[in-house]
């Protein structure tokens, strides 16, 4: 069926809203993300489908990721008059027990994580509230009543882990296409784009520069216009692109249909990282389902608009995440960036003007258009609007994805929604940014967290990657594992980047190894200002960042391992050795069994010996005892 | 990246020129904007670039050996020798590499005696690096083929291995 109009959408729509929210069968909704799968969702999923196979009764289906990772595998069970129960680590051991518990009406109250009251953040004002008429479990906390997720505020992951990413008509029940449909028949190019200023919203891939005025200067320009989306997530720990690309891909390509509206263009592209193989896959079956529907192709909707939608990998090059190098990885060519003294917008892909925005920002575009650039505005600071997906890994408790409004403080993510530290260990820093950000201390853990914020204190908002660190990280050896990092990502075209990371790292690396001398500081300060100042693309003039944080903050570590030939995280290999407390060691055996090297000998329930000249420091031991006999000196 | 690896002398690999064909005209429509993906395709089919078949890709979509000698230099992804049966990938990214992953890389590289992008002589295992993969949630994490061993211990690595022949 093709979607014609408006009132098309609200067919499928109705029809569909019932088969998510009151199906006629018992619905098993299982977390298909990357993430899940890896923790083990597709084994449940297959057991599952064996488990039941031939039950009419019972239907199971895949949905993208609800952010809350460390729980995974989570999986949906609802049915109509029936709780809509969550639960959490249900491996292929357990997931036949969940449905025939549910069933039974014995919920296995320990596995659950909480019902659902699904936010609805967009549904509400719209249509009838699909939430009456679920049953409520006593005794469960509903899903935004939990710590992790009740100062989130879903917009971009709106439909990560409530939908099918595969099924177009799941997209639809749940708004989507509406706002594309509202733009296509009712809004003029300028007033889409007067829409999105207004909201305030800000691109979300780095850099933070107004989306809505990027439209209207590419827009502009003459020429064949290009809509490019950004989905080469390049920045380790950040992972908030990977889950809307795989839970939700119409909401991409909506996103992306809006800005072809608003800046006059019949060609997008989507440039994916090549790690990201399952998100490929959904892409391509979005793009089909959409095709099928109408809802992309030639004369959509009936209407003279045309757009098509191609997607490129790319293949392992950190920089193509810079907007000039991506576009000439596009064309086929090496991804090296070149200066932006002419901008993208009027010349970049195939010399054309081209708009390149990052995929979360495309996430939020249809919410915008549907409830309106105040409701936006609404949300955030001053000079950022909206909310912001950061994703909360490291040495954090609740790992996950989370999405909040913008200003929230570090304390509030870090110790309300990631629940602290595990193993009792003390914070340290949260590394924000990727590599071109920095490590914030405890001292700003109520920093409100937005753009303008984390510049202040030397980071960055970055792609939202937020990692925690606790005591167990070396912030010397984390900058040396950025450097490393941007060591071998530098396109090498020009000098400050190709050689003053190398040579900044040479430091580091002299450092960590014991050799670092006095004066080592100062000379990677000064090294960090050539770079910044005289680097071609971003990628060179943010490389200093983490170093710069890190000294900025924890001198006393560089000092430490300068003057005293100390590491005090117990990292440096050359600065710290492993020593047993005989005070703590109640001869449990377990270190010398694990020992690769056989370095610990020791007789049943008597003090352990470590021999120095065998270990080699590989951390096992450390990692094993339980009873903190294992000490770092 | 920006230290180039020379190309060795030609494989013996039978490059079947047929499906090379395939692959550049149908699935990728003889278009040099689609380099990359036509070379993800035929490293996908031999698990890694044959020079025969780079040469075969230049005169087909009319692109200078040497881009193409640069594409697939660039790119970390792309291996111009024969990589071993299996690929172990270990994630360096920030989350766990302070969960951790040095220290998995350590051992593998230990258990394996291999450094960054070399192939046991056996052919058995190629040990690779990478940075990312999006399951911070299960760090350490160390990628085989496509199967994802996460919050591996150091101590578990040399177990795991095993299992892949």
């Amino acid at each position: 069926m093709k979607i014609r109009s408006i009132k098309d959408l609200e067919k499928t729509g109705i029809e569909h809203r019932k088969k998510l929210y009151y199906p006629d069968v018992i619905k098993v909704n299982i977390g298909m993300a990357s993430c899940g799968i890896a923790a083990g969702a597709k084994a449940s999923f297959e057991k599952a489908v064996t488990e039941f196979h031939g039950d009419n009764g019972i239907q199971i289906s895949q949905t993208g990721c609800l952010g809350f990772c460390e729980e995974e595998p989570l999986v949906e069970i609802l049915g109509t008059g029936k709780p809509r129960v969550i639960y959490r680590n249900i491996t292929e051991q357990k997931i036949a027990d969940a449905i025939r518990g549910y069933m039974g009406r014995n919920f296995n109250k320990k596995w659950i994580l909480g019902q659902m009251r699904d936010p609805l953040c967009l549904l509400e004002n719209h249509i009838d509230n699909p939430v009456e008429g679920v049953a409520k479990l006593d005794g469960i906390p509903f899903l935004e009543d939990i710590p992790f997720y009740n100062k989130q505020k879903k917009i971009a992951l709106r439909n990560c882990g409530y939908i099918d990413p595969d099924s177009v008509e799941e997209y639809i029940a749940r708004l989507g296409y509406f706002a594309f449909l509202k733009a296509l028949n009712e809004m003029t190019p300028g007033e889409i784009i007067e829409i999105i200023k207004k909201s305030g919203l800000r691109g979300r891939g780095g850099g933070g520069f107004s989306t809505g005025y990027k439209w209207e200067t590419c827009a502009k320009h003459e020429g064949e216009r290009y809509i490019i989306c950004n989905a080469d997530e390049g920045d380790p720990g950040a992972y908030m692109d990977r889950s809307i690309l795989e839970g939700d891909p119409h909401n991409i390509l909506e996103g992306m249909l809006i800005g072809a509206l608003a800046i006059g263009s019949s060609r997008g592209f989507i440039y994916v990282r090549n790690e990201y193989p399952l998100a490929v896959k959904r892409l391509i079956t979005a793009i089909k389902e959409a095709e099928k529907y109408g809802l992309l192709g030639d004369n959509i909707a009936g209407t003279n608009f045309s757009f098509h939608v191609k997607i490129s990998t790319g293949a392992g090059a950190f920089v193509c995440g810079e907007s000039t190098a991506l576009m000439a990885s596009l064309e086929g060519q090496v991804g090296r960036p070149r200066a932006k003294y002419v901008h993208t917008v009027e010349k970049g892909f195939r010399g054309s003007p081209s708009n390149l925005n990052n995929v979360e920002t495309y996430a939020n575009v249809p919410a915008i258009l549907l409830k309106g650039p105040e409701w936006y505005a609404g949300m955030g600071t001053e000079q950022s609007k909206g909310t912001k997906v950061f994703s909360l890994v490291g040495k954090i408790r609740n790992t996950g994805l989370v999405e909040v409004p913008m200003g929230i403080s570090l304390r509030e993510i870090v110790f309300d929604i990631g629940n602290g530290i595990p193993k009792k260990k003390k914070f340290k820093a949260v590394q924000t940014g990727g590599p071109s950000g920095g490590c914030i201390p405890e001292q700003f853990l109520d920093l409100r967290v937005d753009f303008d914020e984390l510049t202040k204190v030397g980071s960055i908002m970055g792609s939202g990657g937020m990692i925690v660190m606790d005591q167990d990280t070396c912030m010397v050896d984390v900058a040396r594992y950025f450097l490393d990092f941007l060591k071998e990502e530098s396109c090498g075209q020009c000098n400050p980047c190709r050689e003053g990371i190398k040579r900044m790292l040479e430091i580091l690396t002299d450092i960590c190894d014991g050799n670092g001398k006095e004066g080592d500081i100062e000379l990677l300060e000064e090294l960090s200002v050539m770079i910044q100042d005289f680097s071609l693309c971003g990628l060179g003039t943010s490389a200093p960042n983490p170093v710069l944080t890190t000294i900025r903050y924890f001198r006393d570590e560089y000092e430490s391992h300068i003057r005293d030939k100390k590491c005090p995280a117990g990292v440096c290999k050359a600065l710290f050795h492993y020593e047993i407390d005989a005070e703590a060691c109640n001869g449990c055996r377990l270190c010398a069994l694990k020992c690769p090297e056989e370095a610990i000998t020791g007789e049943k329930k008597k003090l352990h010996i470590l021999n120095q000249d065998e270990c080699i420091k590989c951390g096992i031991c450390y990692e094993a005892c339980k009873f903190d006999a294992i000490v770092i000196r | 990246m920006n230290e180039a690896t020379p190309i060795k002398g030609d494989q013996p690999d039978e490059i079947d020129f047929m499906e090379l064909d395939n692959i550049i005209e149908m699935d990728f429509n003889n278009d040099p904007e689609n380099l990359i993906m036509i070379l993800q395709a035929i490293q996908g089919r031999y698990n890694y670039l044959p020079r025969p078949a780079l040469r075969y890709i230049a005169e087909k979509i009319d692109v200078p050996l040497s881009q193409i000698y640069g594409v697939g230099t660039f790119y970390s992804t792309f291996s111009l020798e024969p990589r071993g049966r299996n690929i172990v990938s270990v994630c360096l990214g920030t989350a766990c590499h302070v969960r951790g992953g040095e220290r998995v890389r350590e051992r593998i590289e230990e258990s394996l005696n291999l450094t960054d992008g070399e192939t046991t002589d056996d052919m058995r295992f190629t040990f690779e690096s990478v940075r990312c993969i999006g399951c911070c949630s299960l760090g350490p994490v160390v990628k085989i083929n496509e199967d994802i061993h996460g919050r591996i211990g150091a101590a578990e690595i040399a177990e795991t291995l095993e299992k892949y022949e």
